[in-house]
């Protein structure tokens, strides 16, 4: 199954719904996304991973690129995802430590530590 | 004999196209869904780090992926040309986060990091013409992985 990407604003975030595999083929798509959204000026992003079926280390590359970018405005990356397959590279990499990981969109909309 | 034995162009594209007949090839020969899981990205990972090395240094090789059966057990391999592998760095958030052009590039050695993290038994060759990994899961008992699956099922 390919990338699906679409995005919403919700008060001052902007959420990014991403569905289906992100690798090494299709993590560039989720790159360009993420360097629009930050180029147009929305510095606060929520990605909505609920969707996500596969991800490897380049997508967590291209995810710690989106956190390094909207970090540079002062700006906040934050994740939505309870699939314990999906959460088990985020812990094998150490990057739960790195990315605040919400169980809904609601959760990360309002969070604002 | 290798149950299944595939030979990559290295294109980003085929890194999928690998992780379908192993998953399948895996399947087949009866792993539990949770391990199929854990190959699935294991394999992808280890097919990513090396199309991204022969991308770079060996671009008309293709990397080969092979699967075959053993007593209680898959063993699924991934060859290289390329650079020999390095050692495994320890803080890879770090490493992620500090890397160069915006984190995006990941290291070969992330990769290797991730398929060491997941799988119980991996083993690292490196040699003067590049890489092997190789990794090994368990099946469950009872479980026939080659041709003699259909006639037992």
């Amino acid at each position: 199954m390919d990338l699906s990407l679409s995005t919403r604003t919700e008060g001052d975030r902007t959420v990014v719904v991403v569905g289906g595999e992100i690798d090494v083929y299709t993590a560039p798509k989720l790159r360009e996304q993420l360097i629009d959204l930050v180029s147009s000026g929305q510095y606060h992003l929520v990605v909505d991973m609920e969707g996500v079926e596969f991800l490897d280390s380049t997508g967590l590359g291209v995810l710690v690129g989106g956190l390094k970018r909207v970090r540079a405005h002062e700006g906040s990356l934050r994740l939505v995802c309870t699939q314990e397959r999906i959460l088990k590279i985020f812990r094998i990499t150490g990057l739960t430590k790195v990315f605040p990981i919400h169980t809904s969109v609601e959760e990360a909309v309002a969070a604002t530590d | 004999m290798a149950l299944v034995e595939l030979l990559l162009s290295p294109l980003p594209a085929h890194v999928r196209t690998a992780r379908l007949v192993v998953v399948a090839a895996a399947r087949r020969a009866g792993m539990d869904d949770e391990l199929v899981d854990e190959l699935r990205l294991a394999l992808g990972e280890a097919c990513t780090r090396a199309v991204g090395l022969h991308a770079r240094h060996a671009p008309g090789t293709p990397v080969k992926v092979t699967v075959r059966d053993d007593p209680g057990g898959l063993i699924v391999t991934v060859t290289d040309t390329g650079p020999a592998a390095g050692p495994v760095p320890e803080d890879l958030a770090e490493g992620m986060l500090d890397g160069g052009a915006a984190g995006e590039l990941v290291d070969p050695d992330v990769a290797l990091a991730v398929v060491t993290g997941l799988v119980d038994s991996v083993e690292i060759e490196p040699s003067p013409t590049g890489t092997t990994v190789t990794m090994r899961w368990p099946l469950p008992a009872g479980a026939a992985p080659g041709a003699t699956a259909a006639s037992q099922a």
